[in-house]
């Protein structure tokens, strides 16, 4: 039986969450992984938006803080439980990207990447400078959501780390399968075809303005959920995670492993998140290090690293 | 009143008047061919009538409905579509991937069923599928159906645009020089997909360079020059009318206007 693209992706997605936890020699490596499978997360909604519609967003570290602060507030000052706060910043960030995309998708290139860039400053500033609110730079609490008790009730035990790691690790799982079913879905494929040529969509009927709107949405999603994620398993959240150097990183990991696809991005984002731990040996050239990676990768592999192995494993089959 | 009706079109860029005050009618399974000199302001004249530039002076109506300066997306909604002389083709898809996005208007839906995959939204894809390999086939292309379209010749893009063109089921198809740049095989193949479109009911406007397909295959000839229109009329009213000869044709194009009777 030959799989599809979509299924060995999957496959491979699984086989790499389930196996990872054998060779980790301590809790320690549970909780980097599920910072892996956050920042994938959110990596996977830039994919939709980059890597299939090729609309450049430098501020979606702002969905991602909206994502976060949900998750303190709406159970604060709501009475919220903090799971469903995660489902209401998601709706909250879709309507923010909604009523902001329509405006400033009409913008293109470098023009529409600063534009997004600013919608992130305000997020980020906002998060700052509410003290009252926000808690200001030093950040804010956020509760427990409970879901670990829940399951020791019925009998799985686990440490803090590890259930994050499934939890992150599921999640994942389900958005690279949905954005997996969108890339060869009507809808994802005008969004690959405004890509191409934007005047060849709209001839084919194609609303672009709605497609490019659609895209924008959904990876406000995606970043909001990632960023609830992030908040609900450090118990704190604080604004630098919708800063602009965040957002420039999701863009970046997305970039390197190749936008257009889905497993690329996931592979993008492990790579920059293990890199700087591993670096750490290094000391003071980490950066450098990390630096003189991305500018190889980008040199000699400029569709990114999954889709070049790919052409590369093609080549060899022919 | 025609299907297509085109009435005293006009347009300028930075005061120079590009096209001026031009109308025809184009009825179904009929071609118009709108032929002139480089610069006669035959492209800009398309893109007006298919929703990319905004005329300054006239209308076009289509089936009577006023669609002057409707976006190219209403108007592929409205059975207008079209290929583009200097190609735009989605690159990065595969050939068939190219003529499903044609079916766009007929397998789009909401979008949640295509996120989560549902089967109705598999079910619309599947039929788009199975409608691009039947164009393909009839383009002549079905062979190529999984190659990356960037691959492809340019004679077979060209035929490739056509094909996704036609997946939208238009009434009126508007082709950019769709022969340009292809050989005489290639010019061929397009001149006959032509006729065979024109014969299932679609009104075809066209834009040619190739004066010999032109005459072929043309029920009326608009000729263009500096923007304003000098004449209108069959094949052979046209080739013999002595202002377009003066005016634009020049001896050596004479002889390809005679070469078809």
């Amino acid at each position: 039986m030959r799989l599809s693209p979509k299924q060995s992706t999957l496959l491979v997605l699984a086989v790499l969450m389930i196996a990872s936890p054998f060779f980790f020699p301590s809790n320690y490596y549970y909780r980097v992984g599920s910072l892996v499978f956050v920042n994938s997360i959110a990596v996977v909604g830039i994919v939709i938006l980059t890597g299939y519609a090729g609309q450049i967003s430098l501020g979606h570290a702002g969905f991602l803080g909206i994502g976060g602060y949900a998750c303190a507030l709406l159970p604060a000052h709501f009475g919220l439980p903090p799971a469903l706060a995660v489902v209401a910043g998601a709706a909250l960030s879709g309507a923010i990207a909604y009523v902001v995309g329509r405006p400033i998708l009409k913008l293109k290139g470098y023009y529409l990447a600063v534009a997004t860039l600013g919608f992130g400053v305000l997020v980020s500033m906002v998060l700052a400078n509410e003290g009252w609110l926000t808690g200001g730079p030093d950040g804010i609490k956020v509760p427990d959501p409970g879901l670990r008790a829940l399951l020791e009730q019925v009998g799985i035990e686990l440490t803090n780390p590890q259930f994050w790691y499934a939890f992150c690790g599921l999640v994942l799982f389900i958005g690279a399968w949905l954005a997996l079913n969108l890339r060869e879905s009507p809808t994802g494929r005008a969004l690959r075809a405004l890509h191409g040529s934007e005047v060849a969509a709209r001839t084919a009927g194609i609303d672009v303005a709605k497609a490019k709107l659609n895209a924008f949405v959904i990876s406000a999603v995606y970043a909001s959920v990632a960023g609830s994620l992030l908040a609900l398993q450090n118990r704190l959240i604080t604004p630098d995670v919708a800063g602009f150097m965040h957002s420039i990183e999701l863009v970046t990991m997305a970039v390197l492993g190749g936008a257009g696809s889905v497993l690329g991005g996931i592979f993008g984002a492990a790579l920059l998140t293990l890199l700087p731990q591993v670096l750490t040996v290094l000391q003071d050239y980490e950066h450098v290090v990390l630096g003189l990676v991305m500018m190889l990768v980008m040199i000699f592999l400029p569709a990114g690293l999954i889709p070049s192995a790919r052409r590369l494993l093609r080549g060899r089959g022919e | 009143m025609s299907l297509l009706q085109v009435e005293g079109l006009g347009i300028s860029f930075g005061g120079v008047t590009a096209v001026n005050d031009v109308s025809f009618g184009l009825e179904t399974g009929k071609i118009v061919s709108v032929i002139g000199p480089n610069g006669a302001g035959k492209t800009t004249l398309f893109n007006m009538i298919s929703g990319v530039y905004l005329p300054k002076s006239g209308r076009v109506r289509l089936d009577g409905e006023d669609v002057t300066g409707l976006r190219p997306d209403l108007l592929a909604v409205r059975g207008m579509s079209r290929t583009f002389q200097n190609l735009q083709i989605f690159h990065e898809m595969s050939v068939l991937e190219n003529v499903i996005v044609g079916f766009h208007m007929h397998e789009r839906g909401p979008v949640l069923a295509d996120l989560f995959g549902l089967p109705g939204s598999r079910r619309r894809a599947r039929a788009a599928a199975e409608g691009a390999r039947v164009l393909l086939e009839r383009v002549g292309l079905e062979r190529a159906a999984e190659r990356e379209a960037g691959a492809l010749s340019y004679g077979a893009l060209k035929r490739l645009e056509i094909a996704r063109a036609l997946a939208a089921r238009p009434r009126v198809l508007l082709l950019d020089e769709p022969a340009a740049g292809c050989n005489a095989v290639e010019t061929e193949e397009i001149d006959r997909l032509i006729c065979e479109v024109a014969k299932t009911g679609v009104a075809i406007l066209l834009v040619e360079h190739d004066m010999k397909l032109v005459m072929r295959l043309s029920d009326t000839i608009v000729v263009l020059d500096h923007g304003e229109k000098i004449a209108e009329g069959d094949p052979a009213l046209v080739s013999r009318d002595p202002k377009v000869i003066e005016a634009y044709l020049g001896a050596g194009t004479t002889e390809a206007l005679h070469a078809h009777g």
